[in-house]
Parts: C-alpha cells; structure tokens; sequence
C-alpha cells in the first residue's frame, strides 16, 4: 500500500502498548486505517485529538517518532472475477506470486442485508457424509462449525466437504493456519483440479496474531460479491475462530476493557454474529454457506467460543472417533443441523426425517447399552442387538469415507432396522413401515 | 434546540460536547457527511453527554455536529402496524431501500396515505381521559380504538367529532377542549416514549384466567395465566426458538408481537415466510394478519436491541388498551443485557456480577412487571401475557441474567440439554419448571371451572408420576436392572409413558403441534388411568416392550384427528393391550 502525496504525517506518538498506539491527530475517521511506521494500523479510539490505533502486526521496534499516516478510508478490498484461484494475506495482497487484483474497492466489514431482503434457505448442500446428509442435512445459506479438539482431524473433514460440496465459488479463511496445514488445503485443492474456483485469505502461524482479526472480514467481501454480482453459490470455510476470539480478547485487554466470561470481551456474541450472519439465502439464486472450525479444549462446550458461538449458529458438529470400527466419523448423538428440517423429507425422501430419529434413537440405546456393559451389568437381548445394529451403522453409513447419496442412505439404514429389530422397536409411522419395511 | 459535537468515539459510544440543557434518555442525530446517526443520551457530565449510536460509527470524526431533539425514543402509535416488519427503532423494513441496512435510513412505521373506515364511538360533550376510546377503525380483524393520547394529562371535553367515514391517519377526527378550555385537534397518530409503561387503565388485578398455548407441557403441568409472565432459559440447542414459534403460532391470543432480539436473521426469515402461509387456528385467517414483527437480529447495531423489547412492549401496551389480548415473546433477553453490558462497560461503570451493570435485576423486572391483566377506565379487560427466552452462558442457570429474570416471571419453563439430546422436544424439564400460577386460588378455581373438576390434583398426580419415576430411573442406572424390586421399573415406565406422550409433541406434525386444552384433558386423564391400572409382570424384561407397545399406539393416537375413525381404532388396539395385562 504505496503512500499517497499530500498526505499529512504524524509523529508524535503519546503512548504505546503491545497491540496499540496513541498520536495526537485531527480530521481522522473511526475504524480508519493508517500506517505506523510502515505497518498498517486501524483507529479503534478517539478522544478529543488522541487517536488510538491498533497495530495489526505488532509495536514491536515502533518509536514515539514513527511516522503515522492516515488513509481516509477503512479496510477495503477490490473485488472481481480475478479474485478465483488466488491466494491472498490478511490485509488482501497476494501472496501467490501472481499480479494485484484490478477491480471495485469495497470497505470489508460493511453493514448487513435487510432481513426482509433475504430468502428462507431451502436448498440442500449433498456431501455424501452420512453424518451431514442423512443426520444433519445442511443448507445453503446455513451457518455451522464443527466443534473439535486439536487432535481431531478437522482440516481434512473440512476439505473433503468443500471438495464434496457442489459449489460456484469456495473461499478459505485461515486464522493462525499452521503453515503445514496450509499447505495441506493448498495440495488438496490444487489436486482435486478445483483451484480456480478457490479464493484463499490466510494468516498462517508465522504471522501476527492481530491481522486475523481481518480474515473473516475479507473472506465474506469476496464471497458477497460472487453471491451478489454473480449469483453464485458460495461456501466460506472458517478456521479456526477460536484463535479469532483469542486475537479479540489480546485487543480487547490492551484497551483496558473488563473482561467478561472465559477473559474474553463482553462484545464477544455481537463480535462472533457479525461474521457468522453474512451466511444469507438471496431470492436470486446466490447464496452464503458458511463452515467453521472452533477448536475447543477437552470437549468443553461451556467455554464463552464455543458458547456464544452454539447461540449464533445453525447447529454444530462434532467429530468422534468409532472405537468400533477404528475410524472418525461425524458424531450423531451431540450433532445438530438447524435448518435440517427445511430440505429433509421435502428435497428428499418424504421417509428421511422419520428414519434420521429413529437411527438416532436407537444410536443412543446402544451407547447406553455401551455404558451397562462398562458398568458390568448384564446386557438384555435388546441392548444387544442394539449395539450390534450401531456398529454395523457406523461402517455401511457413518464413517467418513463412505460416499454415497441419500437416497442409498436410507435404504442401506432400513436394511438394517430389518436385520436387528422388530418393527415396534423402530416405531416409525405405520405409512412408512408399509413402504419399506421389506423382508429380506 | 440544543447542539453539540462530536468529542470522542469508541464504538457505539460517542461523547458529545454540548451548548445547552440535554436530558437524560433524549435522541440526538449526529451528522456524518450528510447522514444523520441517531443516538440516544445514556449519561450526562458536565457539559458532556454520552450517547449510544443505533448505527454504525465508521468514519466518524471528532468535531461532527449533534442536533438534540427534546424527545425521548418513541414509538409512532396508529392504526396499521398490524403484518408489519419493524426493526428495533420501529422502521418498517419492507420501506427501507436498498439490499443491505444503510445507515440513516429511516422509514415511516404508519402508512400515511392508507385510507381507513372511522366509527366514532364519542360523540360532543363527553368527558374523556388518557386511554379512552374516541372511535374506532378495521384493522384486519381488530377492531383498533383511537384513544385520547396517553401522553396527555387531565379531563377533556369533547368538542367535535367526525362523522362515520374514510379518513387518513393524519385527518383530525376528534377535537377536545381541556381544564384551561384550550382546543387540541387529534388525528389517529399518538407518540409514546418506548422506556416509559402506559399507565392509562383503572386497575391491575392478580391473573386469574389461563392462556392456551396448545404446548402439553406447558398447558397441562405449568399452565401460563393471562396477564402472566414466563421464561424459557435454556442452553442453545435445546429448542427455545422453536418452542417460541409454536406458541406464538398456536396461542390463544388476538395479537402476537413477536421481538427478535439479537438473534439469527434466518428465524426471522422463517417468520416472515411462514406467517402470511399459516392459517390461524382461531380465526382461519392468516396468521400474519394478527402479527407484529420487531426485529434486531445479532448483526444489527447492538443499542438498538436494547429498544427493541422496549419498542415491542410499548405497542402490546397500546394494543392492550383497546381491550384486546396480547402475547408478546421476546427471543432472546440475554441479548438485551448483553448490549447493556457492552455499554456499561464503554462507559467505565464498574461492573456487577460476570461484568454485567449492577442495576440489571431493577431493568429486568421493571420490564416484565409492565405485563399483566387489566381493567381498562371503561371497564374493559386487556391483557399482556408476556413470555421470554433466556440464553444462559454455558447453560448455567446460575447466571446472571436467569438469576434475576427469575425473581420476576411467575412461570420457569426449564429447558433441558438432557431432554434435547434423547430429542424429546419441547425439551422442557418437567420437574424443575415451575408455574406459580398453580398456586393462585384464582386460577385453580377457573381450572376446575373451565376443564374438569379435579383438575389441579390430576396435574399435581401427573407431577408425582414423573418425580417418582426419574427416582426410580436414578437407582435403576446405580443398582442395575435387577437390582431392583420390580416395581421400579413399573414406576420408571409409567413416567416414560407420561412423558412420551404427553409430554413429547411434534412440533412439525400438522396434528400434535398444537392440542386443545379439552384433548389435553381427555389425554391427561387416559394416562393416568392407566398409571393407575395394576399390570401383572414376572421380571422386569417384560416392561420395556409391553410398555413400547403402549407408547406407540398412543403415539399414533397423538398423530390423528381428534376422535376421528384412525384415532378411535387406535384406542380399540390400546384397551386390547391393556387387558393382556391387567390385573383384575
């Protein structure tokens, strides 16, 4: 970002802290961006002629004379169709070798869709994970991240549904990426042949923690401008947020905020809404579908991330790894997609609603049967062949690399009601049962 | 006219210098490059003020100036509200222009030029008060009154009144003369400042009628009064959205106002599509026509959300007063106090509990007390029943906001996470709700008027089954299977049977997601015959599938039509099933 002339520079810095600094300075815009001795900065407070700005990349080495120059805008981006199959840092440069983006200037971070232009989602996203599409089916224009400890392989999940996923246009947000697994989505993509349908923003490890607080904001302009000038549908891809909220909370403590639950800021739930809610359905076909990652710590979902998060969100899923048959699958018990009952028994099989809870419920025998045996007790005939039914669940069904579509799903799922239980336990509406409930 | 300028900005909050009186709550507009803000005074410091923005403050600069308005925050009162979308400061979104909310721009609530049929009911000479009835219009299929203006004080003379007729909002209809023998020309439009209750009725006496909702658990264990207060807290996931839906679509109520506040945009889209496709059980008509929309979802500047349960409560204020018998459900009140929190905090107020303001239990409770029944000065009854949802942090109802929700709502509709899990929706917890309701003479009186004699100890039976089998439950899970007399298990599934199919409704079946108080009755009474009935068993596997059986029978009597031919062969199979077992 080349300094423009006439520019009137600043140099007096009246205070600095580990993500901030104060100048003496007039005429300056909130949420402006600046450059504090070369690197970029945006104003977070005003009193009086005290402008604070937060350094994106860290006060390491900055002086009380570093020059500060403002730009008379906030962060922006240029959008166009140049856009697909590019890479780009935080602040929307390329970092892929490749030319600069030639295209409109839009300020990223910009205000939200009149809920009465929106449309109520009611296309299916088919990944052909039984887990997503049989239990909880996911829509277009839906909000959802996976809960997950580190140790869980979400990376991976994630990529197989984006590559899965039939979608115009897949946009990659990476806060705090491990440059491995930057170069893991990198290959994955370049592999599967779909680059140019990949627009990536990424802020790896090696980077400043500050700047990700960009990435979400740049990620969801580019995807409003395929959603809304091209009408396309658009999967965002979020991870993780949780090193989103830790960034939130470092600026937050520098400004002398109280911090609410967890030390994160009392902000927090508007902070995280912002981002989750520019997942929209529009009438003309475009659409925003936004997948995230909260890594959360030993399973604990009343930590304030993934809390506030759980409130804003349509749903949530968890990954489990089936000690049964040695594989991770999407978990059925603690999953939930919101919006499942939108497009489940209406874009698909009118039975599929029926047969999604009574698998559920039957699942869930089992794992209690699962906790009788643990516990010592003898097992009936019932939780037995319950525990079988489930193992078999998860192998034909479940596990992730199962890939099948929803409609091989439901038959395979019926097949084995059949096999292991008796139409009573299964319990599903008469209508139903005579339609499928065959003999073998 | 005061003003002032803009002297320093951190987020929503911006400090203004000011030249002249302000008063605390007044709305100012702050000029950005030809937009006007607006923003509300939260604090006043010598010649500062403090003001919350309802819009963004990107780009603003020290120095910007501030007009003050000598008017609180107000809702613009009248007929045609009826069907409409508003955001939290009362625009009307279908007016507002573009695709995204642009900042400034705001829009008329009212439709100035609708032309509306006018019958007066005064006629030259009356005496009339604040509240009182002036005449009358057709909104949808309310019969909206035109009041004497709540903001008025003291008697008035009626002078002149307009004849029957087509008349604009904006027309005079009536002119009254006060005390000082001043003429004041009124038009259908009235201004009411959102923080401040309408107090213009004779009396609030204790509820003592119960509102239907249609939900079993609600209905049948913890029934709500009209005039009444609840909560539902519960942790995300656990259904309080679609609970609210329900009610709000099934409730026996001539008006619902349903605020959206700080939660996802797309159940609003669901609302917004829905509503005018649902017919009214009540009415037959559609569902939007008795309808009020209010919306600030999460994304949307967060001081509005604040005065969006304000705006909402103000306009069932309003409505209440034509005698009519308001449901207002506001989602989600944590929201709320979480936009004062972010406030409190800007302003460097030392925080309360979890860093909310110390004063929060006081602003909760003033909010829910403005519900209630009334008489109105004619003797009329209106009511505000008033149900809000709770988004406890981490489930925990230890918070703060449930801590002081709880001192002032009369019913606790406990949503559990155990319940959602296993997918018994509604996931109320049976035991830990509570309804104070059942407490009241009154309204124990009205039960046994209005739905069976007896009523209140079959509930209280009911509540007995369900606490008795989670005991059961509780040593079965320690003791194991046979562990056990027998007769845990008996208690454990007689629970289970009440639960399933009492408890458990389907809220997307077009049959169970809402039941008439006379089939809960026939239900209710169905399954305690049954808890009642002595069954024989020679060990404890006989249960589990006797017991399914029965659940499923009467699961698919839930599915079908009141007593139509499916329903009654279903009870056929079930009395078969009860006498394969029956002791005699």
């Amino acid at each position: 970002m080349a300094t423009m002339a006439f520019q009137k520079i600043y140099t007096k810095l009246t205070q600095i802290t580990k993500a901030t600094c104060a100048v003496k300075a007039t005429g300056v815009g909130y949420e402006e961006l600046a450059t504090v001795g070369g690197r970029l900065a945006q104003v977070v407070k005003i009193m009086d002629d005290t402008v604070t700005l937060q350094i994106f990349s860290g006060t390491e080495g900055i002086g009380t004379d570093a020059e500060v120059i403002f730009f008379g805008r906030p962060p922006s981006l240029k959008v166009s169709e140049q856009l697909a199959g590019r890479f780009f840092n935080a602040y929307g440069d390329p970092i892929d070798g490749g030319p600069q983006i030639e295209g409109k200037e839009v300020e990223i971070g910009g205000p939200s869709v009149n809920p009465v232009r929106r449309e109520d989602p009611s296309e299916l996203i088919a990944t052909g994970i039984a887990g997503i599409d049989l239990n909880n089916t996911l829509v277009t224009g839906q909000k959802i991240p996976f809960f997950a400890d580190p140790d869980q392989p979400y990376n991976q999940v994630m990529a197989t549904v984006a590559l899965r996923a039939k979608a115009d246009k897949i946009i990659l947000g990476g806060m705090g990426l491990s440059n491995d697994d930057y170069l893991y989505y990198k290959n994955t993509f370049e592999n599967a042949g779909v680059i140019d349908k990949i627009i990536s923003f990424v802020n790896t490890t090696d980077d400043p923690p500050v700047e990700r607080l960009l990435v979400p904001d740049m990620a969801l302009t580019a995807a409003e401008y395929f959603a809304i000038q091209k009408n396309e549908a658009v999967l965002v891809l979020l991870t993780d947020l949780t090193l989103y909220c830790d960034a939130l909370s470092i600026v937050s403590n520098r400004m002398d905020e109280i911090p609410s639950k967890d030390s994160m800021p009392g902000s927090l739930y508007s902070d995280l809404a912002k981002i989750y809610e520019k997942a929209v359905q529009f009438p003309e076909g475009g659409s925003i579908t936004i997948i995230a990652v909260t890594t959360i710590s030993g399973g604990d979902i009343t930590h304030a991330i993934p809390d506030n998060t759980g409130y804003i969100t349509e749903g949530q899923l968890y990954l489990r790894r089936d000690t049964d048959i040695g594989k991770v699958v999407i978990d059925p018990a603690r999953s939930l997609s919101r919006l499942k009952t939108k497009v489940m028994g209406k874009r698909t099989r009118a039975d599929h609603p029926h047969v999604m809870s009574a698998s559920v419920r039957l699942n869930a025998d089992a794992s209690n049967a699962k906790t009788k045996m643990e516990n010592g007790f003898d097992l009936s005939d019932y939780d037995q062949r319950a525990m079988d039914f489930a193992r078999d669940y998860a192998e034909q069904i479940l596990a992730i690399d199962v890939n099948i579509d929803t409609e091989q799903m439901l038959d395979t799922t019926w097949a084995l009601f059949h096999k292991y239980f008796t139409p009573e336990e299964v319990a599903i509406r008469d209508e139903f049962m005579q339609l499928y409930w065959k003999e073998a | 006219m005061t003003k002032g300028t803009v002297k320093g900005i951190i987020s929503n909050m911006v400090q203004v210098e000011v030249d002249g009186p302000v008063f605390q709550n007044e709305i100012c507009y702050i000029d950005l490059d030809g937009t006007k803000l607006m923003a509300e005074v939260i604090k006043v410091t010598g010649n500062t003020a403090y003001t919350q923005v309802f819009e963004s403050t990107r780009g603003l600069r020290v120095g910007d100036t501030v007009e003050f308005t000598q008017r609180m925050l107000e809702v613009k009162l009248g007929p045609g509200m009826l069907s409409k979308n508003y955001d939290g400061l009362q625009d009307d979104l279908n007016k507002m222009r573009g695709l995204y909310l642009e900042r400034g721009d705001y829009t008329d609530p009212l439709d100035e030029d609708s032309v509306w049929e006018f019958d007066p009911i005064v006629k030259a000479g009356d005496e009339v008060l604040p509240g009182d009835w002036l005449g009358a219009v057709q909104e949808n299929w309310i019969n909206h009154k035109i009041m004497v203006p709540f903001n008025l004080e003291g008697k008035f003379r009626v002078k002149n009144v307009a004849a029957k007729g087509s008349y604009k909002i904006t027309d005079t209809i009536v002119t009254v003369t006060d005390a000082e023998g001043n003429d004041l020309e009124l038009n259908m439009i009235q201004y009411w400042p959102v923080k401040l209750p309408i107090r213009a009725y004779q009396s609030k006496p204790r509820p003592f009628k119960v509102m239907e909702t249609g939900i079993r658990t609600i209905d049948t264990l913890n029934p709500i009064a009209e005039g009444g207060t609840g909560f539902t807290p519960g942790p995300f996931g656990t259904g309080k959205t679609v609970l609210q839906h329900n009610i709000s679509q099934n409730a026996e109520a001539d008006l619902i106002i349903v605020a959206a506040c700080g939660e996802r945009a797309n159940e609003v889209v669901e609302l917004f599509t829905e509503f005018p496709e649902l017919d009214d059980p009540r009415t037959g008509r559609k569902l939007m026509e008795r309808t009020i929309i209010i919306c600030n979802t999460s994304n949307m500047p967060v001081a509005a959300r604040e005065a969006s349960v304000y705006t909402a409560m103000s306009i069932a204020e309003y409505y209440r007063s034509m005698g009519l018998k308001v449901l207002l459900l506001a989602d989600s009140t944590s929201r709320w106090a979480q936009a004062l929190r972010e406030m409190s905090n800007r302003m460097e107020e030392l925080p309360g509990p979890d860093a909310y303001p110390m004063d929060l239990p006081a602003i909760i409770s003033n909010f829910y007390s403005r519900a209630g029944y009334v008489y109105l000065n004619n003797g009329t009854p209106g009511s505000i029943t008033f149900i809000g949802a709770v988004s406890p942090a981490g489930g925990n109802l230890k918070e703060p906001v449930t801590e002081s929700t709880k001192k002032s709502a009369r019913c606790f509709y406990s949503l559990s996470q155990d319940r959602a899990d296993s997918k018994r929706y509604p996931a109320v917890d049976p035991i830990d709700s509570y309804s104070k309701y059942l407490e009241y003479d009154e309204v124990r009186q009205y039960l046994d008027d209005n739905i069976a004699p007896g009523w209140v100890d079959n509930v209280m039976k009911a509540k007995d089954i369900l606490l008795r089998g989670k005991e059961a439950k509780d040593q079965i899970n320690i003791l194991g299977d046979d562990g056990v007399p027998l007769d845990y298990h008996t208690r454990f599934w007689r629970s289970e049977l009440l639960d399933r199919i009492i408890l458990v409704q389907d809220g997307f079946d077009p049959v169970d997601k809402s039941t008439p108080i006379q089939r809960q009755a026939y239900m209710l009474k169905m399954i305690l015959n049954i808890c009642e009935t002595e069954f024989s068993f020679d060990n404890f596997e006989e249960l589990q599938p006797y017991f399914t059986r029965l659940i499923n029978t009467l699961v698919q009597m839930n599915y079908q039509p009141f007593e139509n031919e499916e329903f009654n062969n279903y009870k056929t199979q079930l009395e078969n099933i009860i006498e394969e077992r029956r002791v005699n």
